[in-house]
């Protein structure tokens, strides 16, 4: 099987070869046969790469350890569930999902394309057929999905028991898809360019994917802060790591692309603008792939013994000096028709959106790359924390917050003072309401928080403002009730009300963002049986010790051997409010210390516990202090004692040791306001996302009516 | 003020701003850095009330808790010098004797404390469980 595999593979990059070859000669020859045949060969590529993508999915179910992925990755004693994720746990498996991905996002693209711009789609052709054949050359010749070993382990390794979470197997497939469909904009936007047809099409033809690319990556991102949050025992969900920020940049220039190129649309502005947005969101999409292989900056996400940056680093170059060259040669075709007339209207808001954003992304870019940059100027490598990143973003990100709340209601070219009445008194009136009952709460010492309200709270007005009267001007035309008038508003124009609804998720995620980060109470300390301790208005009491011990081969638990953890009484003013149960999993290691210990020496892993609600989250996690005397000697004397077969009975004692004279645990505690509000917002942003970006009815009783007046035409030909 | 002169006021106005808020942000950057050292380094250059990124191996035997504390030592890759840390915050689960951590640090007295929550753990291997034959410590 794992020939067919690396035949796959040798395959693919042949076929990659000969699509750029076939598209680059027929668009220069004019001979349309070889664009065309450029094109089937990125819809081969898509079908190599799915046959061999399901050659390792079905090595990781069948548990194949002559694959050294899949002895690496899992075991069979990994759930089925996550055996089939484990497929992108390895830097090789993660290359092969990209590399999928991408070949099926650009067969899609160019499928729906076949019909039109056939000099640019060539040109396109030419450029993601290079970037598959870049991937697909990574793994023939430096990290090989298909490499065997002879004889197979009889055991794998396992799957890390920190990725053993739901999101996470959905987490990676989303942000690579986000990466992945970055690339289509960017294939496009340099076909244009490279045909000199720099006109409103192009944009037409990817505004669907770059706001795919743009969901995609976006829920990518949230749901990574999510297992941080949920999984992870440091209680966060943004640390300002290198690899998080890497996977913002694309999405904040892409938001960026989103909303400028509605100006290109409506007034044909920006487009020098617009084409240097896409082209830099493709470059920014595939560093963020890049770093998180490349081992160059620290992060807690790279892969370990990552040796793929020469190659990126070249291929980022590359992508680089070819955008500028292509931009500034070309730079006379993309001028402008018209000019911005006020600085009160809204392009001028758009405008000033996309300069927050850019400016959002070079703040981002600055931090993340610090390290090489002073290493680079001063000798010297260093790097900025995230009160460096706080300092900017915060600003920042409430201006952007703003703006998301005027632009739905300013006027096109220039605003009036008879428009501004019109439309700002409600908004403005939310938002000073907001800022009133907020200071008579008395919270008026986290001024950062409060701007973030009341900035929410003027968006709120604004959007639901435009849905009101959107709403009354239906029901006055056609006479249907609020509701109906509502849904058919939105679904006549998907665009705009989908966007509004994605401003009003966004409003509700900061609201979540502001609220846990201003009014967060932590706290680290340790405890033994029945002390406690307060945090905020909650009293938290640890009552008792638990502890699990699960056999060796119990397919349906995570894995771990042994589990330690206590009971939490969490309470507010006397009375009861949750019971949490944090704990910590021991896992078995490959080999070392002696028969008892090895059961449980692996990587330990955080089980946090917490009462997730509307108004706040209380959050807890528990590190057991398993190297306490009176445990160290069980293990000492089982591992003298008990051969391998008996040595769960040593786990036995420990928890029973622990249980009965249980030593003093270190807890992390932390209560957490609106953090749920921070997933709904994401969950609205999602929705909305889906009603911008689904088709239009009427598009698609045009797209058919169009099809079978086509087909009427050719039988008529025909007689 | 007619309007070409208007625009051409306009963009420099809007590209000194960007050039002011630009280089705020890079002079910010340069004093706000921690420079990343090994111990080693760190013991040659540290100046009290500075923060540095220390780089180093957790020394086999070194860890202790008391309280709220965690206390270890870190020494260079290729072993030598050692320097003493004790830390406060969120210790990450792959923490342990014999791996590699980044920590930033505050050198106050003689003594080197860690900054809350900035201890990182530097895996071999990040997305494979610990290989056969590492030494474990329980």
């Amino acid at each position: 099987m794992a020939g067919l595999g690396r035949a796959c593979l040798l395959l693919a990059l042949a076929v990659c070869a000969y699509g750029i070859c076939a598209s680059l000669y027929g668009v220069r020859s004019g001979r349309t046969e070889f664009s065309a045949s450029g094109r089937r060969a990125v819809y081969a590529f898509a079908l190599i790469m799915t046959v061999a993508f399901a050659v390792l999915e079905a090595a990781f179910l069948r548990s194949d350890f002559t694959f050294n992925t899949v002895a690496d990755t899992s075991s069979r004693t990994t759930p089925a569930a996550y055996r089939a994720s484990a497929v992108w746990a390895s830097q090789e498996g993660s290359l092969l999902l990209w590399a999928w991905l991408l070949s099926l996002w650009s067969s899609l693209a160019l499928f729906l394309t076949r019909r039109r711009m056939r000099d640019i789609a060539s040109y396109a052709t030419a450029v993601l057929l290079g970037l598959g054949g870049f991937f697909v050359a990574l793994m023939v010749f430096y990290a090989n999905p298909f490499a065997t070993t002879s004889p197979a382990p009889a055991e794998g390794v396992g799957l890390d028991p920190l990725l053993r979470f739901p999101t996470m197997m959905i987490h990676p497939p989303m942000l690579y898809s986000g990466y992945t469909l970055c690339t289509i904009p960017l294939a496009f936007g340099i076909g244009a360019l490279l045909a000199r047809r720099i006109d409103a099409d192009w944009i037409k033809a990817i505004r669907r994917f770059a706001f795919a690319a743009w969901l995609f990556l976006g829920v990518g991102i949230l749901l990574g802060a999510r297992w941080s949050y949920a999984e992870l025992g440091w209680g966060g969900y943004w640390g300002w790591d290198a690899v998080e920020n890497a996977s913002l940049m694309p999405w904040l220039t892409g938001t960026a692309f989103l909303h400028s190129l509605m100006i290109q649309e409506k007034r044909g502005m920006l487009r020098v603008w617009n084409v240097s947005l896409v082209l830099a969101t493709g470059t920014l999409a595939i560093m963020g792939t890049f770093l998180v292989r490349s081992g160059i900056l620290s992060s807690i996400h790279a892969f370990g013994g990552a040796t793929l940056g020469v190659p990126f680093v070249a291929l980022i170059a590359v992508l680089v000096a070819g955008s500028i060259y292509l931009v500034v040669s070309r730079r006379d075709m993309l001028r402008s028709r018209h000019r911005l007339d006020s600085l009160l209207s809204r392009e001028a808001m758009f405008l000033a959106n996309n300069v927050v954003l850019v400016g959002l992304c070079f703040v981002i870019f600055w931090g993340t790359y610090f390290p090489l940059i002073s290493e680079a100027l001063t000798g010297q490598e260093a790097s900025v924390g995230p009160p460096w990143f706080d300092r900017y973003t915060v600003p920042l990100a409430l201006i952007l917050v703003l703006l998301s709340g005027i632009g739905p209601v300013i006027a096109w070219r220039r605003a009036t003072l008879s428009n501004a009445r019109r439309n700002f008194v409600v908004p403005v009136a939310v938002a000073l309401l907001t800022l009133a009952v907020l200071l008579g709460a008395g919270i008026a010492n986290r001024p950062g928080a409060i701007a973030m309200f009341c900035c929410a709270a003027f968006v709120f007005g604004s959007i639901g403002q435009e849905f009101f009267r959107g709403t009354r001007a239906r029901r006055a035309m056609s006479g249907e009730g609020a509701g109906v008038a509502l849904l058919s508003l939105v679904r006549r124009n998907r665009r705009r009300y989908g966007g509004y609804v994605v401003h009003l998720g966004i409003a509700v995620l900061f609201i979540g963002v502001a609220a846990s980060s201003s009014f967060q109470h932590a706290s680290e300390l340790g405890l033994s049986p029945g002390q406690s301790t307060h945090l905020g208005a909650y009293t938290v009491r640890y009552v008792r010790p638990s502890a699990t011990v699960t056999p060796k081969y119990d397919a349906a638990h995570t894995g771990s051997t042994l589990s330690l953890g206590a009971v939490l009484d969490v309470s507010k003013g006397g009375h009861h409010v949750a019971t949490l149960n944090p704990s910590e999993g021991f896992y078995a290691a490959q080999a070392g210390g002696g028969s008892v210990t090895s059961l449980i020496a692996g990587q330990p892993v955080s089980h946090i516990s917490m009462d997730a609600g509307v108004t706040r989250d209380v959050w807890s996690a528990i590190q057991p202090n398993l190297e306490a005397p009176a445990l160290q000697r069980i293990l000492k004397l089982g591992n003298r004692t008990l051969p391998a077969d008996q040595a769960l009975v040593g786990i036995l004692a420990v928890a029973q040791a622990y249980l009965k004279h249980p030593p003093q645990a270190q807890f992390h505690l932390i209560v957490s306001p609106l953090v749920m509000w921070i997933w709904i917002g994401g969950l609205i942003v999602f929705g909305g996302g889906l009603i911008a970006i689904w088709p239009a009815p009427s598009a698609v009783r045009r797209r058919v009516a169009a099809r079978s007046r086509a087909r009427a035409v050719r039988g008529l030909a025909r007689v | 003020m007619n309007p070409a002169r208007k625009r051409m006021l306009r963009l420099v106005v809007a590209l000194s701003a960007a050039v002011v808020l630009a280089s705020a942000l890079i002079y910010t950057s340069f004093s706000a850095a921690s420079p990343a050292l090994t111990p080693t380094q760190l013991v040659r250059q540290a100046q009290g009330g500075r923060s540095y990124q220390v780089t180093g191996m957790v020394v086999q035997g070194s860890v202790h808790r008391s309280g709220g504390v965690l206390d270890f030592s870190v020494e260079d890759r290729a072993g030598g010098t050692t320097i003493p840390l004790a830390y406060t915050g969120t210790v990450p689960d792959p923490f342990r004797e014999g791996r590699e951590v980044i920590v930033t640090v505050q050198k106050q007295g003689g003594q080197y404390v860690g900054e809350r929550n900035s201890l990182i753990t530097k895996c071999p291997s990040k997305y494979k469980t610990a290989p056969a034959g590492e030494k474990q410590n329980y």
